[in-house]
């Protein structure tokens, strides 16, 4: 049967949104989401050990063969992206049914359900194909469905910010797509591998460098790479809780490994880091991204937006990581596309629950929380440790390793801003933990109790793989490390 | 619309064609132009133009958005359920020379079909959703 894993873990997803619009309303339609997300998990789980154990996983679509027909092909990298994207998908879900049932009206939850399940079929579409026309199709997907997700939150600005981010994103898979058609010009094919065989021959002409342009655009434009991040922080704020923590965790770091996938097994290290370098602009873009960010992130007065630049200064640090292109960079990078989606996915779910509780995302919301919600907001408190960058966290990992990158090729400036933006970090989670634990609560507001069971658990498994992944490393750093040495050498 | 009777009388006498037209369209198109995707768009357009002329929600009597619902996700799970039959039958995930593993062939032309078909179903149904969303507005 693992012969037939890679399309079952798309199709999972993709058969729950039709069975989510039958299911219609009663409380069917989650418990088919729960299924398929929990189901998607332990495809993907599956699919990282055998290919950790035996090497990449290839999968042809309707029996056609590479150059023509589409293919997934699954190696190190990606299995690890599904992981993380089925494992918060699952989380998600399950910590989703009080937060939805009080942010979304009734009648339009099992569409709410339904536009979740393709969002996920989008992001495991992207991550597992070989086929660069089919890595935007799935783009499409998830793109069409979040725009869905974060119009559906409850204040009408959800709206604005959905359309904003409807523009942007459109603009971005526009570029992609154009820059996909003049490779196929060049080339005559669609598929990943061959694309990275053919492109040598022809890697001079202005149309692959233009293709290259609008690929980077376009992708930035994606994974809100500063300074095109201007649609994320009204996107994660506006939208139903359940799906910022959905979203943090995943949508931007699939659009990441998109970037990674292109750089290096299509256009190819020579290309991008030799020919042309990208890694100056890059690494430019990601350390003004990294501090900007960080400092804007500590002038915000509602916790989800607070949030929200922290992710962009976050994609900063992968990106960084990939612009050093050696091993070490490209390790740290990685392994903090993973540790971040973890960290982001649970700061986002917990913040869920105090929306569930309070009513809003607001700081002043989060005064004497510490009292009322103890187990959230400490939480909440060790995911910041984590952003922060505390040695026994991942955030302190994903770091090391960038330093470590930075160090090796010389680049100081690099060194000293990661540092100072992690003293930006300390300022931002610091600006929370004070309103939740040395202010009061207004004597007039209603009491608040503890955050239910069903959001407490799933937020604290992805805390605590914080801290696990933080001190036992093995695990993550050691595919990350076989993805990178995979890029760098074995591919191409 | 009420006193447009030539429009009425011509919506009337035209949309069985514009319908029997769509599965032409549906079904023809493995010799010819045509698809699920162009069928279904001219369905919808044979109820948009009965919406139009007749109101919206008289459409919706014939077309209810329940209805619409349901289509919209059996069209998908046609053309998901072509693939999981592939692979029950043995072969890969849309490979329709397992549905017949005498005549690969017949076994194209019958995958390409039903896949066509939920193609069909669903783009009709969404098309039309999309334009009850956009009278209901209108309306309110």
């Amino acid at each position: 049967m693992i012969a037939e894993h890679p399309v079952i873990q798309v199709l999972i997803p993709l058969l729950g949104a039709p069975l989510c619009v039958l299911a219609a309303r009663g409380v069917f339609a989650y418990w088919v989401a729960l299924a398929c997300s929990l189901a998607s998990l332990f495809v993907a789980t599956r699919l990282l050990t055998s290919v950790m154990a035996t090497g990449p996983i290839v999968y042809e679509l309707g029996g056609w063969a590479a150059p023509w027909g589409i293919e997934y092909r699954i190696g190190p990298l990606n299995s690890f992206v599904l992981l993380l994207v089925a494992l918060l998908g699952a989380l998600v879900m399950l910590a989703a049914k009080k937060s939805v049932d009080s942010e979304i009206p009734r009648e339009r939850r099992h569409f709410f359900y339904a536009a979740m399940m393709l969002c996920q079929t989008g992001l495991l579409g992207i991550t597992i194909t070989g086929d660069a026309f089919n890595v935007f199709v799935f783009l499409e997907i998830a793109a069409l469905s979040s725009y869905i997700l974060i119009a559906m939150g409850h204040q009408r600005r959800a709206l604005y910010a959905s359309y904003q981010y409807l523009i942007m994103g459109t603009i971005g898979s526009t570029f992609i797509l154009i820059s996909i058609g003049l490779l196929y010009q060049m080339t005559g094919t669609l598929n990943m591998a061959d694309l990275a065989a053919r492109l040598p021959a022809v890697g001079d002409t202005r149309t692959v460098l233009i293709s290259f342009a609008f690929f980077m655009v376009g992708v930035s434009l994606k994974m809100a790479l500063f300074p095109l991040h201007m649609w994320l922080p009204n996107a994660y704020t506006y939208a139903p809780s359940a799906v910022s923590a959905f979203l943090a965790a995943t949508a931007t770091k699939v659009a990441v490994y998109v970037m990674i996938r292109f750089l290096f097994s299509i256009y190819g290290p020579a290309f991008a880091f030799e020919k042309i370098d990208v890694s100056q602009i890059l690494g430019a873009l990601a350390l003004v991204g990294i501090v900007l960010m960080s400092a804007a992130a500590i002038f915000q007065t509602n916790v989800k937006r607070l949030l929200a630049y922290s992710s962009v200064a976050q994609i900063g640090y992968i990106v960084l990581g990939i612009s050093f292109a050696n091993v070490n960079g490209l390790t740290g990078g990685i392994v903090h596309l993973f540790n971040h989606g973890l960290m982001k996915g649970g700061l986002f779910l917990t913040v869920a629950a105090v929306v569930y509780r309070v009513g809003s995302s607001d700081l002043n919301a989060f005064r004497g929380l510490g009292r009322s919600m103890p187990i959230t907001m400490f939480l909440f408190v060790l995911g910041g440790l984590g952003m922060i960058g505390v040695p026994l966290t991942v955030g302190f990992i994903s770091k090391w390793y960038l330093i470590l990158a930075a160090i090796e090729t010389g680049h100081w400036l690099a060194v000293a801003l990661v540092l100072l933006s992690s003293l930006l970090a300390v300022i931002y989670v610091w600006r929370v933990v004070e309103f939740a634990y040395f202010q009061p609560r207004d004597r007039s507001s209603d009491p608040v109790g503890e955050a239910p069971l069903s959001m407490l658990v799933p937020t604290a498994i992805l805390v605590l793989a914080t801290i696990v992944f933080g001190v036992s490393t093995e695990w993550t750093v050691g595919v990350a490390r076989a993805a990178a040495v995979f890029l760098l050498g074995g591919h191409s | 619309m009420r006193h447009h009777s030539i429009l009425r009388a011509v919506t009337k006498f035209f949309l069985p064609y514009i319908l029997l037209f769509a599965l032409y369209t549906q079904f023809h198109g493995d010799y010819g132009p045509g698809g699920g995707f162009q069928a279904g768009v001219i369905f919808a357009a044979a109820i948009i133009l009965y919406g139009l002329i007749f109101t919206p929600k008289l459409a919706r009597r014939v077309v209810p958005y329940r209805a619409v619902y349901i289509f919209m996700a059996l069209g998908i799970l046609l053309y998901a359920g072509v693939g999981i039959a592939t692979i029950l039958l043995g072969g890969n995930y849309l490979d329709y020379n397992a549905l017949n593993h005498h005549h690969p062939v017949h076994g194209q032309h019958l995958g390409i079909l039903l896949v066509e078909l939920g193609v069909g179903i669903t783009v009709a149904a969404v098309v039309i959703c999309i334009y009850y969303a956009f009278a209901d507005r209108l309306e309110s």
